[in-house]
């Protein structure tokens, strides 16, 4: 029925004692109840949300514990590094960043660090994933969502949102929601998701969100021009941005006259994907 | 943050890197003082974050404490693109035989830094590689190992220096590796690094951008940032935690996360607006954050409307809500506004707005056409 993340993923939280870290393990217990732990060092022994997820000292005692095998980070941005390296230490094989803010070099070793072990990172500064009416790893709102056959991909955050509570107003649903984020160096890019929504039997089309910054977008069209037999929509977002400016994204910035909306536009448009002029019109060039 | 070329050059020199004597002056009496001290000729460039210092004539050479002083006098007159010269650097000359380009960046598409160096350096490096892109050596480099001896000794075989300077060199490439790692540095650029008529290696200009999200761990780099870059609005905006660019249309907008906000930049163009701005409150915004939005919106003359669209995952939209209204208490404006909010208490955040009798919209192209229509004088 989904990538990534179903029923049976047993999600741990990093930072679960922190202001985000708590409203959204409420949410995430609230929406499919498969949050099996939490970690805040310091804090091990205590429960939270009315006793129902045990907090542990650190990520290793946690997976001893309770078998978690998916790790949701909402630390603050200077020790989210050291939150990865010590979920991928424990052997947590997906680790989901939601923190906002990381610095690029402390990127660039995490990413080269997990590239050694089996573990697959998505984000940092991402809204996490989805499976509707299974499982939420992430502050993707479970209610703007429903189960369907519409993989979705996206850099952004609020942008996903928008685009699934149009596809749920038209009655599509979403067979997963992965939101890979919008710093320049991340875990997991377009390419990765669109080849497992390919090989997903539960996923029909997919939606492709972009926005301007970097080369993601048209190395995704040479995927899906040469591996893709499900049909793409997309939308790019950026297309009044001036160029030499960072629109808020650490990632979104035209650079030397690259990375613009148009580059990607006609990128995807050549290898077949059909584009959107805005996110609601994804919604209505979805086929029902 | 962009660093001038004086910081830049301080910064190398700690790590060994040899650059030119000189000094900053703010006066052109200081400058003379300082070119006095220096002795024979010294050049006079112009401290502002802009390329094109040399064509604008903010680089001059003077033979004479005199002359310094004069030139000083012009330079610190000027304004080039836009940004006055407050400060110029007065460096002693140099006689140059030969002009090397050396930096290194973040290779986003590779997720590691690289290493570029040129034997055609003096130009912008951005020219090189358009035109004679044979002419760069490219080198990558692995964020955990850092710059390895033999890559340092590629470069300088890959630019056909001669054997006595590789090691000069090659300390030269390891102080700059170490000035990018430990300053967080995005870009950390020696254009040119020349070899003097003495046969030496001295980095004559520097340029350095620091990643904004690391400045938690360089405190003592915040004085160095230039507010005069940023427009007063976009630094009210960094110090309340918010991310704005100004832009030249009549619609404010106010939304949480930047990929929406780009969004609905879009879609008010789409609707035949043009958006007067970039703003993203960010996850988690709270009321005063939203008031401090308000405030750097409505401070931008052109303002006509403000759109706010807020999808609540990490922001909920009942604190929002309560933070429009906060700051419409503070702030007394007659601009009309369309407020839209949807997602985490996206209900009780409209009834709140309701109780007070404000504007709302449904979709997003609902909004935007309301404001595009309430920026020409229509209702909201």
């Amino acid at each position: 029925m989904s990538i990534l993340i179903n029923k049976d993923t047993r999600i741990l939280v990093q930072g679960v004692t922190g202001r985000e870290g708590l409203f959204h393990t409420g949410q995430m217990v609230q929406y499919a109840g498969n949050v099996v732990a939490g970690v805040t060092p310091g804090k091990g022994g205590e429960w939270v949300l009315d006793g129902k997820v045990p907090v542990f000292d650190s990520v290793r005692s946690a997976v001893d514990m309770t078998a978690a095998n998916c790790s949701v980070i909402f630390v603050p941005a200077r020790f989210a590094p050291d939150a990865m390296y010590e979920a991928a230490d424990a052997g947590i094989p997906l680790i989901i960043c939601i923190t906002e803010g990381v610095a690029v070099q402390d990127m660039m070793r995490v990413r080269a660090y997990l590239d050694q072990k089996d573990v697959r990172l998505v984000g940092p500064n991402c809204p996490g994933l989805l499976t509707p009416g299974e499982a939420k790893a992430g502050i993707i709102p479970g209610n703007i969502a429903i189960p369907g056959s519409v993989g979705v991909v996206s850099r952004s955050g609020t942008l996903t949102y928008e685009v699934l509570y149009a596809l749920k107003s038209r009655g599509l649903g979403a067979s997963t929601c992965v939101g890979i984020g919008g710093d320049p160096v991340n875990g997991t890019n377009f390419i990765d998701v669109l080849e497992m929504f390919e090989g997903d039997p539960h996923t029909d089309q997919v939606v492709l969100i972009g926005e301007i910054g970097g080369t993601d977008e048209e190395k995704a069209a040479d995927f899906i021009s040469r591996s893709m037999s499900k049909p793409v929509v997309a939308f790019i977002a950026g297309q009044t941005a001036p160029p030499g400016k960072r629109m808020g994204h650490a990632g979104a910035i035209i650079e030397g006259g690259a990375g613009t909306a148009e580059e990607k536009v006609a990128a995807l448009q050549s290898a077949g994907v059909r584009i959107a002029q805005h996110p609601e019109q994804i919604a209505d060039m979805i086929r029902g | 943050m962009k660093l001038h070329e004086y910081q830049s050059k301080q910064i190398f020199a700690r790590y060994g890197v040899p650059i030119p004597r000189g000094q900053i002056a703010s006066t052109p009496e200081e400058a003379g003082r300082i070119a006095q001290e220096l002795g024979g000729r010294v050049v006079i460039k112009s401290q502002v974050l802009v390329g094109g210092r040399g064509k604008a004539g903010g680089i001059r050479l003077a033979k004479t404490p005199e002359e310094a002083v004069d030139l000083a006098r012009a330079i610190l007159a000027m304004e080039i693109k836009g940004l006055p010269v407050r400060k110029v650097l007065v460096d002693q000359a140099v006689n140059i035989v030969k002009e090397i380009y050396l930096g290194i960046t973040n290779d986003r598409a590779a997720r590691r830094p690289v290493f570029m160096a040129s034997a055609a350096g003096g130009v912008e490096i951005e020219e090189v590689a358009r035109e004679t892109p044979e002419k760069i050596i490219k080198l990558h480099i692995d964020p955990l190992l850092g710059l390895r001896e033999y890559q340092s000794r590629d470069l300088a075989i890959g630019m056909d220096l001669p054997r006595e300077l590789w090691r000069p060199f090659q300390a030269i490439a390891q102080g700059l590796w170490q000035a990018y790692n430990d300053t967080d540095a995005t870009l950390a650029e020696i254009n040119p690094l020349v070899i003097t008529s003495e046969g030496n290696l001295m980095a004559l200009d520097g340029k350095m951008l620091v990643d904004d999200n690391a400045m938690f761990r360089h405190q003592e780099m915040d004085s160095l940032r230039d507010l005069d870059v940023e427009a007063p609005a976009e630094i009210q905006a960094r110090e309340n935690g918010l991310s704005y660019i100004k832009l030249d249309g009549e619609i404010g907008c106010m939304v949480n996360g930047a990929g929406l906000a780009m969004a609905t930049m879009d879609i008010i163009k789409l609707s035949g607006g043009e958006p007067a701005n970039f703003l993203d409150i960010g996850g988690g915004a709270g009321a005063d954050k939203v008031a401090a939005a308000f405030r750097i919106i409505l401070s931008d003359p052109n303002v006509r409307a403000v759109l706010i669209n807020i999808f609540g995952g990490i922001t909920r939209c009942d604190e929002v809500a309560r933070g429009i209204l906060s700051a419409m208490e503070q702030v007394q404006t007659s601009i009309p506004m369309v407020v839209r909010l949807v997602g985490t208490n996206a209900e009780e955040g409209r009834r709140i707005l309701a109780d007070a009798n404000m504007g709302t919209a449904e979709t997003l192209v609902e909004a935007a056409q309301k404001a595009v229509q309430a920026a020409r004088g229509g209702q909201a």
